[in-house]
């Protein structure tokens, strides 16, 4: 109910806005909503949503895996941290921008090169949390594993992971907004299609309109994701938790 | 460097640690276990008894094969599946009761860890989550997983510690029961005498620290059939053959 009530408010001041700044610098809603419409209808909106949402999902992918695999390694295993953290201060503070043309120059305008870049922007954050998860996990749990001689897999799947959930939720949560600010970048740069291309085409013509379709129509994804998949997973993972408020 | 590797089909269990030190922050290395040597044959309870910071969980680590930084060996029955009772449960937040027993014993069968259930007197909470448990009831979980396994060798570190009295007697008693009908080698570590002795077949008392095992006491008289009176002359007995040791040892409780 509430949420509905901060969509009004946020429509009506769009209304005003639009108003008094002119339908050339800030179309009113319904003519972005036509255009929305407009793009759904010739299949151009769903296509370029659906290009960019795979990149997301596949740099997303890579990028978990990758990151959970490497902060767990960088948080059991002293020399390993040692070896990594350099890397990760590199990689954490390098401006997106950078990876992405070098990603470009040295792989080629390809797919590959666009979703690695996305995955590397994105690894040494999980890397961070996922190691913080790895430090803080219970020795006491783990003696208890190894004096029932459970095999590693048991181990990994029903001791580690659960307590690695509150981070890796927060690496997922954060690291898909991170990701979906990148894709468009690397889309605008690289790619012949996505949400990202077709923004940048938008913006040679200046035309707003345009620009906004495509950037609510992502946002309704984004939105659509999170309390769609995002928040129930994160409910089911933390249902053995008492309720404290 | 020495390992608890299982040897032999005696189903004994002959601990030999010859030294045992940790290293303190300053660098020193203090000696925490020193010459314990002792076996325990099949089907007997022992009970370690010693004044906390003796060393006694250290001891059990070593058994269990969690430390192997020690100078000894430690040998167990060849394919002993080994249960252990940590001082906290230990149990797995993210998991029923009953996920937690069957973590451990996916094989186990139904119809016996319903029995195990019921003399632990935690049919009911099957479904529950270690968070909506109270301490004994968590401790009583922790004991069903570690027998869920049918093990050969059973370790329990203070399992009834903190627990009132009352509840301490009891599941002193199920302990008993479930540990009696199996042919299953049982070492217990207490501060409690009076548990000990209502506990043991035998009883090991161990020095303050660097813990070496003063004396050991037989008790042959069957658990069932021990009387207030045999509890409180084996009590005596132990007093008596430590001499001056129990006194000092009650003033060294926080060595």
């Amino acid at each position: 109910m509430v949420r509905l009530a901060s969509l009004a408010i946020f429509l009506a001041a769009w209304y005003v806005g639009s108003a008094l700044a002119g339908e050339q610098m800030l179309p009113s809603p319904a003519k972005v909503a036509s255009t929305i419409a407009a793009e759904a209808r010739s299949g151009e909106l769903f296509f370029n949503l659906a290009v960019t949402l795979t990149r997301v999902f596949l740099a997303f992918a890579l990028a978990m895996a990758a990151g959970t695999a490497l902060g767990l390694l960088m948080g059991r295993v002293m020399l390993a941290d040692r070896l990594g953290d350099p890397w990760l201060i590199v990689l954490l503070n390098l401006p997106a921008l950078v990876i992405i043309v070098l990603a470009y120059v040295w792989g080629g305008l390809t797919e590959i090169a666009a979703i690695l870049a996305v995955t590397l922007n994105k690894l040494p954050n999980t890397v961070v949390a996922i190691r913080e998860g790895a430090r803080a996990l219970d020795p006491g749990l783990d003696e208890m594993a190894r004096a029932f001689a459970l095999p590693r897999w048991k181990i990994l799947r029903h001791i580690v992971l659960p307590q690695l959930a509150p981070y890796l939720a927060t690496a997922a949560r954060s690291g898909l907004s991170l990701i979906w600010k990148i894709v468009l970048v690397v889309e605008l740069l690289g790619r012949p299609n996505g949400v990202g291309f077709e923004i940048g085409i938008a913006f040679q013509l200046f035309d707003v309109t345009r620009i906004l379709a495509y950037a609510m129509a992502f946002v309704a994804v984004i939105l659509a994701i999170d309390t769609l998949l995002v928040q129930p997973l994160e409910r089911r993972a933390s249902r053995w938790r008492l309720r404290t408020a | 460097m020495s390992d608890a590797h299982p040897v032999g089909d005696s189903g004994r269990l002959e601990v030999r640690i010859i030294r045992k030190a940790f290293a303190a922050v300053s660098g020193e290395r203090a000696d925490v276990l020193r010459d314990v040597t002792f076996c325990l044959d099949r089907g007997l309870i022992g009970v370690l008894v010693g004044p906390s910071g003796c060393g006694k969980t250290t001891m059990l680590r070593i058994i269990a094969g969690l430390d192997s930084d020690y100078q000894g060996t430690v040998q167990r029955p060849a394919a002993g599946r080994l249960g252990m009772v940590f001082q906290e449960p230990r149990l797995l937040p993210w998991r029923t009761v009953e996920e937690n027993v069957r973590l451990v014993a996916p094989s186990a069968d139904p119809a016996k860890l319903a029995t195990l259930f019921q003399v632990l007197e935690l049919a009911h909470h099957r479904a529950h989550y270690p968070g909506e448990l109270s301490l004994g009831l968590a401790r009583r979980v922790a004991l069903a997983r570690a027998l869920a396994i049918t093990p050969d060798i059973l370790l329990l570190d203070e399992p009834f510690v903190s627990l009132d009295e009352a509840l301490a007697a009891r599941l002193r008693e199920e302990l008993v029961s479930l540990v009696d009908n199996r042919t299953l080698t049982t070492l217990m570590v207490t501060h409690d005498v009076e548990e000990a002795v209502r506990l043991a077949d035998r009883v090991l008392l161990l020095s303050a620290r660097p813990g070496r095992i003063l004396v050991e006491v037989p008790i042959p008289t069957p658990r069932s059939a021990r009387t207030e009176g045999d509890i409180a002359s084996i009590k005596a007995e132990i007093a008596r053959q430590l001499g001056g040791a129990v006194a000092t040892t009650s003033t060294e409780r926080q060595c």
